[in-house]
């Protein structure tokens, strides 16, 4: 038995019957991690003490049966935007190389009261701006699947390391596909919850209005295991909605018979790889097999999600940068400063990396007087459009489906030279955060050699049909359970 | 002949609340009693990474009162936005704030200008945003104490409708003493609770164009409003006489050498990238809830004015001099019901006596140690010719120094009043004797020498003497000379 390749479910079977201990599960991962990440580089830090003080723990619970949830002594690791107390949080940037936040995300203290262990912190691109990993100022992180490519981005470090078997699940954070983009590449599930449904507090925002932590498991069952604990309002976020968390694995075994998948068409044109576009073909005929309707329907304004989507991310984000100054934390230039825009200036251009440069001076353009209405305010109307749009297909269809990339992985270095190339392998995945609505991402084949991602996008709230949806494919399909050749 | 110039002046009055948490987190918002810089703070307030605002609702209710104060509509849907710029005290980057939809807005205050007319203040909006972060400059560095950083702050904007300094300092006087009626601010200035912003252009008497006007920023007392802007219209004015142009800028108030001085100009201006706070979504205000918060309101300093002037027949004057500050109206008011005394005499006894002694002293009516129905008795006690009025003065600062009973100390002292004509007729007869210069002068016509023979009467008894039984006796005596 490889501890390290359970799903969440076994492995909360196998600890809660005492086959197994968390200590045992927690050194196997992390020996694992320790033994294949040096190829993978999916870890930015690596908490040895901590996953083993944690596992230490979770026995204890285990033993004494008290509080034991499915979570309890289970690996996980978390994308390096996610505060964690204690432990360095550098969101693979420079500026927060050193960084040790004083306290835990809302997440991070929701998964250690339900007794999860931390194993470390995901690589990704910097602040979350890229979609291949190449953006993290530390070093890239190559997919399992062939160590030539590239994860997807930018919650890559955290689908290679769940896509390795080097934790049982991670946390990704999706401000515009985030978590589906590389799930898809690297061939794991993956959610995209509503915005709000998961509190972001202590998650360092990169754009305030689309950021969504979500999980990233092995299958949609060990998801909404991972979305249940997680979920749910926080005091300390406004933007988390008040309403209850369903217990989503009660109803994961219900029938989808008779429900309807809508196909947006626009999503269907040209650009699509072939391997992918069939893919998502043979997933359809699956769901009609199992007696689902497909219907096509129309997003007519998906042209615009991509700029729009930017437009408003590089606004928001040179705002939510604004405190990386060097004041209080992190980096700090002062040497040779004149004054305090001295120390700025210095801290931000040693601190920075380009692409992060390039969206804060995109964004403090489009926010300025004389430009705001043109570009803030026009995009703000659009993301209306974008979300009715939604609203209004699923209006007539219990979901969505379609691919989360128009390609499979591609090569290092690929498209690091042509931002503008890099920001269309996001083309799929961009609209449903500034619309808001939850998104689930799962294997669903592979084109040379190469998996192929597709997304089921659902309404305000409904992660679960989402997961019943899934969870009904992933019963009559192996992908999701095929794993990388280490 | 000379042209003669009017100047146009708006005030931006920036105010504290008085809530218990900052605005956006639970740290404290008492920094002046904080026991060192940097102990009221959390990772909201120093702008760590990943810390998110949650709205006061204690801050939302005191800048709801106060823009029902001050007759604003009180927008039901409002909204916080991000105003990006960069400073060492601004820990996130950018000052959350309400900029397109601000919590009150459309109202005005009614003031007095310098001729005692009525003039109508537009007060064209109230907003919430959170206070900064206090430098402590040093030689070669400066150090950042966050314990003020997120305090609740209201901006009142009026628009330029004053048109005197005295019409401004009017203005901002009210806006004080609504505030601390509310008990949103103290109102203490010297702790920068209340800090002033004063837009002055100037233009030729009878014009209404609106001129280039500067702004000059961190006024932190009446005085300084005041100085400031007087000199500021000056000089403008002269900058007009000689053919010039005034700049539009922001400018600082130099208090030891009397002159504004340039902070920035318009070509260097801030352009603070404005855009809605998206780590808040838009408060919504239920009409319900409003009008109950509208139930809270106090009796204000101008409705209280009117009713003293009707049920205590006070004069204008008297009665704006006991409703400038809430508590000394209350204090008032306690004491004429404590009191058989007419409230006019109320009035004057804390006009005079009582108010002198407090400016005297510095002490405030908090502090003081009379209660108002101790107060009450001793003014009863001079209304029922118990003891004198000059009696009253000596018990009632001896009562506001070290407090006691009134009784007590009239009977301690031994100035209780006497009416006893034999008592009074022994120190007349010994006065008239001891002054034989005094009553040839009277004799020959000079009545007025009977005020300062009552002088000495009432010296000879101790203020005990009632002046009218004294008074009666005295001219008598002095009639019974003239054979």
């Amino acid at each position: 038995m490889q501890l390290h390749n359970l799903t969440i479910r076994e492995a909360h079977e196998l600890l809660t019957t005492k086959k197994i201990s968390s200590v045992e599960l927690t050194q196997a991962t992390l020996q694992r991690a320790h033994e294949i990440d040096p190829k993978i580089k999916s870890y930015v830090t690596i908490t040895d003490d901590v996953a083993l003080k944690q596992a230490k723990q979770a026995d204890e619970r285990i033993a004494k049966g008290e509080n034991v949830t499915p979570l309890t002594g289970i690996p996980f690791a978390a994308k390096d935007c996610i505060s964690t107390r204690d432990i360095r949080t550098t969101c693979s940037s420079k500026i927060l190389e050193d960084y040790v936040p004083q306290y835990n995300a809302t997440v991070i203290n929701k998964l250690a009261d339900a007794g999860a262990v931390l194993m470390g912190k995901n690589n990704m691109d910097e602040f979350g701006m890229g979609s291949s990993c190449e953006n993290s100022a530390f070093f890239n992180t190559h997919n399992p699947w062939d160590l030539d490519r590239v994860p997807g981005g930018s919650s890559g470090g955290s689908a290679a390391a769940m896509s390795a078997s080097l934790c049982s699940f991670s946390l990704g954070e999706d401000t515009g596909g985030s978590v589906r983009m590389p799930a898809g590449f690297c061939n794991v599930t993956g959610i995209k919850p509503t915005y709000g449904r998961v509190s972001r507090y202590g998650l360092i925002s990169l754009v305030s209005s689309f950021d969504c932590i979500g999980p990233m498991t092995r299958d949609v069952y060990d998801c909404a295991t991972v979305l249940e604990t997680i979920a749910g309002h926080d005091e300390h976020d406004s933007t988390t909605f008040n309403s209850p968390v369903p217990q989503y694995n009660q109803n994961l075994n219900k029938s989808v018979k008779g429900m309807t998948i809508g196909i947006p068409k626009e999503y269907f044109v040209s650009g699509m790889e072939a391997g992918v576009e069939s893919s998502i073909q043979e997933a359809i005929r699956t769901y009609e097999k199992l007696g689902m309707k497909i219907q096509e329907v129309s997003l007519p304004n998906t042209q615009y999600a991509l700029p729009v989507y930017y437009l408003l991310l590089f606004a928001e984000a040179s705002s939510n940068l604004a405190r990386f100054d060097g004041t209080r934390f992190g980096l700090s230039i002062s040497e040779n400063a004149k004054d305090v825009i001295d120390i700025y200036l210095q801290t931000r251009h040693e601190g920075f990396g380009d692409e992060v440069k390039r969206r804060i001076m995109l964004g403090a353009y489009a926010l300025s007087a004389g430009y705001y209405d043109a570009y803030y305010l026009k995009a703000q109307k659009v993301r209306t459009l974008l979300r009715r749009d939604f609203e209004t297909a699923l209006a007539s269809v219990d979901i969505l489906l379609a691919p989360t990339c128009p390609t499979t992985a591609f090569k290092l270095g690929e498209k690091t030279n042509d931002p503008l190339e890099m920001y269309l392998s996001d083309i799929y995945v961009v609209a449903t955060n500034p619309a808001g609505v939850p998104a689930l991402a799962l294997p669903c084949g592979f084109s040379k050699g190469l998996p192929v991602g597709m997304q089921l996008i659902g309404k305000h709230l409904d992660e679960q049909t989402l997961f019943q949806v899934g969870h009904a494919y992933q019963q009559e399909t192996d992908w999701h359970k095929r794993l990388p050749p280490l | 002949m000379k042209l003669t110039y009017e100047p146009v002046i708006g005030l931006e009055i920036h105010a504290e609340l008085q809530t218990n948490s900052k605005m956006f987190c639970a740290c404290s918002a008492d920094y002046s009693n904080a026991p060192e810089p940097n102990t009221f703070i959390c990772p909201v307030c120093t702008g760590l990474p990943g810390a998110l605002p949650v709205l006061n609702k204690k801050a939302i209710e005191q800048a709801t009162l106060v823009g029902l104060s001050l007759n604003c509509s009180i927008n039901e849907f409002n909204t916080f936005a991000r105003k990006n710029y960069f400073y060492p005290d601004l820990p996130k980057g950018y000052q959350i704030s309400q900029y397109e939809l601000p919590i009150a807005s459309k109202g005005y205050l009614d003031v007095l200008d310098d001729t005692e007319n009525p003039l109508r203040v537009v007060v064209r909006r109230v907003h919430i945003e959170e206070d900064t972060a206090k430098l402590a400059h040093e030689k070669n560095y400066a150090l950042v104490d966050f314990n003020r950083a997120g305090v609740p702050l209201l901006e009142i904007v009026s628009e330029p409708d004053m048109r005197t300094v005295e019409a401004a300092l009017s203005y901002a006087t009210k806006i004080r003493a609504i505030l601390r009626y509310l008990g949103v601010n103290s109102g203490d200035m010297e702790k920068g609770v209340l800090r002033f912003e004063a837009n002055i252009s100037v233009r030729p008497s009878g014009s209404s164009e609106l001129r280039k006007r500067t702004e000059i920023k961190n006024l932190n007392s009446f005085r300084a409003l005041t100085r400031a802007s007087a000199y500021e219209i000056d000089r403008q004015i002269k900058v007009y006489e000689s053919d010039g142009e005034v700049v539009q800028e922001t400018l600082g108030w130099d208090e030891a050498r009397g002159v504004t001085v340039s902070q920035r100009g318009k070509e260097d201006a801030h352009d603070y990238r404005y855009f809605p706070e998206p780590d808040l979504p838009p408060l919504q205000l239920d009409r319900t809830w409003i009008d109950s918060i509208k139930d809270q309101l106090p009796e204000l300093p101008d409705a209280k004015t009117q009713r003293f002037i009707k049920q205590y027949e006070l004069k204008r004057q008297e009665a704006i001099l006991l409703t400038s500050e809430k508590s000394l109206a209350d204090y008032f008011e306690g004491v004429v019901f404590k009191s058989n005394s007419p409230a006019k005499t109320i009035h004057s006894w804390i006009a005079g006596e009582f108010m002198r002694y407090m400016n005297d002293s510095g002490v405030a009516l908090e502090d003081i140690k009379l209660s108002a129905e101790q107060f009450a008795q001793l003014i009863d006690m001079v209304t029922d010719k118990t003891i004198s009025s000059n009696s009253a003065k000596v018990v009632l600062n001896e009562m506001l120094k070290s407090g006691g009973d009134p009784q007590e100390i009239v009977k301690a002292k031994n100035l209780a009043q006497v009416s006893d004509t034999g008592f009074i007729q022994e120190a007349i007869e010994k006065i008239l004797s001891d002054n034989p210069k005094e009553v040839e002068q009277f004799l020959a016509g000079k009545e007025t020498i009977v005020q300062w023979l009552m002088g000495q009467v009432a010296r000879a008894t101790k203020g005990k003497a009632d002046p009218n039984v004294a008074k009666e006796l005295l001219v008598k005596a002095l009639e019974a000379r003239r054979k």
